[in-house]
C-alpha cells in the first residue's frame, strides 16, 4: 500500500510541474510585453526597474520560469494589477468561498444523484427510471448559467424567497442567513454533477443486480432489502470517488455561476480578472485551482482502494 | 471495449448484404427518440444557415420604441430585445456563431487528437511517452478552467475562444483514440497483416482507424453538447463573441438585466442552447446504444 502511495504522489509530482509550466506561459501567451502585463501602466520609472529585476524580465525565459516557481512556492503569486494588492491574499479568501459553495454542491449532488440513480437502476426501463433518466440527462445538458438565471427569476423575483446574489455580510449574520445565500448558487453548480452521478450510479446498479453473487444471495434467501445492503457496498466506493472527481471540477468550474450569482468566490476572481485584463490574478487563481484539482485527484487514487479492496494498486 | 460488435443472429439474416453502419442506421431509425432530436438539430442547422433569408428584420438596427416588448408584439413575434431589437431575428441568427462555436472545436480536436492519438498508440515507446505525458498536464485541468485560461490570457475572440475550446477538447480525444489503438494493435489481424507485408500506413489507415474510427466518432460526438456549453459560456463572461453579433451566450449576458421586467425574453436564448445540448446528448446516447458502444 506504502508502495502504491509514494508511486501516485510520484505521478503527481511532474504533473504538478508541467501544470505551472503551463500557468507560466500563459503571460507569454497574452499579447503585448510581458511588463505591461504584470504591472499597472501608470508605474514609475523605479517600479518598473524593480519589477524587471522581480521577475527577471530580462533573462531567458527558463530563468524567468524559476525565478517564477520560486516566488510561487514562497507564496508570492505577484500583485494584482487591478486592486494592487498581492494576488495570493486575494486568492485565498475566496477560496473559501469557493471551497464552501463546492462542498454543498457536492454534498446535494451525492445525495440527489445516489438517491435517483439506486432508484433508476432498481426500476429499470419502467416509467420511474425513464423520468429520472429524463432528469438526469436535462442536468448534464442544462446550461448552468441559465439555470442560475431561471432560479433567481423563480425564486428571488417572483417570490421573493431567496437572495438573488452576493454572499451578504458575513460578519453580522448567523449560519442560517448565510447557507440562505447559497442555496440558489449551490443548486445551480449541483445540476450537473447530479445527472452526471445519477447516470452513472444507475449504470452501476444496474450491472451489479445482474451479476451472479446478487443471485447468490437471492438463492441464499436474503431479502430484498438485505441484497439492497449488498449492492450499495459494492457500487459506494466508485461512486464516491466520482464525487470526489466532481467536487474539483465544481470548484474550477463554478466561474459561470459564480458570475450570475456574484458569489465572491474564485470564479467571480477570474472573471474580474478577465474583465480587467488582470494577468497576474488570472494566472495566480488558474495555478491554486488547477494545483487543487491535482491534489484531489490523488486523495481520490489513494483512498478509493482503501474502501474498495478489488481495485489493483498498478 | 468491443470494436466491431458482432451482428446478432437475426439482423445478420435480415440484413445479410448490408455493412456495420447500416446496421447502426437502421437501428437508429428504430428510436423515435434519436429520431426527434435529429430533426430538431436539422431545423435549428437550417435555420441558422438560411438566416438572413428567413429573418423578418434586421439583427443590428433596434427600434427604441420597441425595447423590451412582449412576445407576440406586432412585427416583433417573441418580442424585442434590451436594444429595441427583433428578439427572433437574433435568435436565428445567433444560432449561427453558437453552432460554429460549438461543433468546430470538436471536429478540429477529433482530427489533431485523434492524429496524436493513433499515433501515440501505434508507435509505442518514446513517441507515445512524450504525447501522453502532455495530455496528462492537460488533464490536470478541469476543461472549463483550461478554456477560461487560455481564452482570457490571449484576450476576447472568436479566434481565441475557438483555439481555446480545441485545445480543451484534443486530450480526452487523445486518449480515447490512443487506448483504442493500443487494443487493436496487438490483436492477430494486424500481426497477419504485417506478416503479410502490409506497411505501417496501410495498417493504419485499413485496420486502425476502421476499428477504431467507430468509438472516436461516438465520444468526439457526445463532447458537442459539453463544446456547445462551454462556447456560449465563454461568450456569456465576455470572452468569445463581442457585441452586437448575435450570440445566444451573449444575448443571455446582455439580457440579465431585462430578468425583472421581460423574464421570458431574458431566457430566451437559455433555452436555445438548452434545446441544442439537450439533442446532442440524447442523440449521442441513442447512437451509443445503437452502435453497442458501452
Amino acid at each position: 500500500m506504502l508502495a502504491y502511495i509514494l508511486k501516485r504522489i510520484a505521478y503527481a509530482v511532474p504533473i504538478s510541474i508541467g501544470v505551472s509550466v503551463l500557468c507560466f506561459s500563459l503571460v507569454q501567451l497574452a499579447p503585448g510585453d510581458p511588463l505591461t502585463l504584470v504591472i499597472s501602466t501608470d508605474a514609475s520609472q523605479e517600479a518598473i526597474d524593480a519589477a524587471k529585476q522581480r521577475y527577471g524580465l530580462d533573462q531567458p525565459l527558463p530563468v524567468q520560469y524559476f525565478i517564477w516557481l520560486k516566488n510561487a512556492v514562497a507564496g508570492d503569486l505577484g500583485q494584482s494589477i487591478a486592486s494592487g494588492r498581492p494576488v495570493a491574499a486575494e486568492i485565498g479568501n475566496a477560496t473559501v468561498y469557493s471551497l464552501s459553495l463546492a462542498f454543498i454542491a457536492s454534498v446535494i449532488a451525492f445525495v440527489l444523484g445516489c438517491g435517483m440513480g439506486v432508484i433508476s437502476g432498481y426500476t429499470l426501463g419502467s416509467m420511474t427510471d425513464k423520468l429520472v433518466s429524463a432528469i438526469a440527462i436535462s442536468g448534464v445538458s442544462i446550461p448552468h448559467y441559465w439555470l442560475g438565471i431561471v432560479l433567481v427569476v423563480l425564486f428571488s423575483v417572483n417570490l421573493n424567497l431567496l437572495p438573488a446574489m452576493g454572499a451578504g455580510n458575513s460578519d453580522e449574520m448567523d449560519l442560517w442567513q448565510r447557507l440562505r445565500f447559497m442555496v440558489l448558487p449551490a443548486i445551480t453548480l449541483a445540476a450537473m454533477p447530479t445527472g452526471i452521478i445519477t447516470r452513472s450510479v444507475r449504470a452501476l446498479v444496474a450491472e451489479k443486480l445482474s451479476e451472479d453473487f446478487v443471485t447468490a444471495l437471492a438463492a441464499k434467501g436474503l431479502t430484498r432489502t438485505q441484497i439492497f445492503f449488498h449492492i450499495v457496498k459494492n457500487a459506494a466506493p466508485t461512486a464516491l470517488a466520482i464525487v470526489g472527481v466532481q467536487m474539483g471540477y465544481l470548484m474550477a468550474g463554478s466561474i459561470l455561476v459564480e458570475t450570475v450569482f456574484s458569489w465572491p468566490g474564485t470564479g467571480l476572481l477570474l472573471n474580474n480578472a478577465i474583465l480587467n485584463r488582470d494577468i497576474p490574478l488570472l494566472q495566480g487563481t488558474i495555478l491554486v485551482l488547477a494545483l487543487f484539482f491535482v491534489v484531489l485527484n490523488l486523495v481520490v487514487d489513494i483512498v478509493h482502494p482503501l474502501f474498495d479492496p478489488r481495485i489493483k494498486r498498478a | 471495449m468491443t470494436f466491431v460488435p458482432p451482428a446478432s443472429p437475426d439482423i445478420a439474416v435480415t440484413f445479410q448484404s448490408t455493412g456495420y453502419w447500416t446496421g447502426v442506421m437502421q437501428r437508429l431509425k428504430r428510436d423515435p427518440v434519436s429520431i426527434a432530436c435529429l430533426i430538431i438539430l436539422t431545423l435549428i442547422t437550417l435555420s441558422a444557415v438560411f438566416a438572413p433569408l428567413i429573418a423578418p428584420n434586421d439583427p443590428s438596427v433596434g427600434k427604441v420604441m420597441l425595447r423590451l416588448k412582449p412576445i407576440g408584439t406586432e412585427g416583433y413575434l417573441l418580442g424585442g430585445d434590451e436594444l429595441g431589437r427583433d428578439m427572433l431575428t437574433r435568435l436565428l441568427y445567433g444560432g449561427r456563431l453558437s453552432l460554429i462555436m460549438g461543433v468546430v472545436p470538436v471536429v478540429l480536436a477529433l482530427l489533431i487528437g485523434g492524429t496524436l492519438g493513433v499515433t501515440a498508440g501505434f508507435t509505442g515507446g518514446f513517441v507515445s511517452v512524450i504525447i501522453m505525458r502532455t495530455t496528462d498536464v492537460f488533464f490536470a485541468f478541469p476543461s472549463v478552467l483550461l478554456a477560461v485560461a487560455i481564452a482570457g490570457a490571449l484576450g476576447s475572440g472568436l479566434g481565441n475562444t475557438l483555439l481555446a475550446l480545441t485545445v480543451v477538447l484534443i486530450p480526452p480525444l487523445v486518449r480515447v483514440s490512443e487506448s483504442a489503438t493500443t487494443q487493436v494493435r496487438s490483436l492477430d489481424f494486424v500481426e497477419a497483416a504485417r506478416a503479410s507485408g502490409a506497411g505501417s500506413f496501410s495498417i493504419i489507415r485499413v485496420h486502425i482507424l476502421g476499428n477504431i474510427m467507430g468509438p472516436v466518432l461516438v465520444y468526439a460526438f457526445s463532447l458537442l453538447s459539453v463544446s456547445i456549453i462551454m462556447a456560449a459560456g465563454l461568450s456569456f463572461i465576455g470572452l468569445g463573441a463581442k457585441p452586437p453579433t448575435p450570440e445566444w451566450g451573449l444575448m443571455l449576458n446582455s439580457l440579465r438585466g431585462a430578468i425583472y421586467s421581460q423574464p421570458l425574453i431574458a431566457a430566451m436564448p437559455g433555452v436555445m442552447i438548452f434545446i441544442v445540448s439537450l439533442s446532442f446528448n440524447l442523440l449521442s446516447d441513442g447512437l451509443r446504444s445503437a452502435m453497442d458502444v458501452k
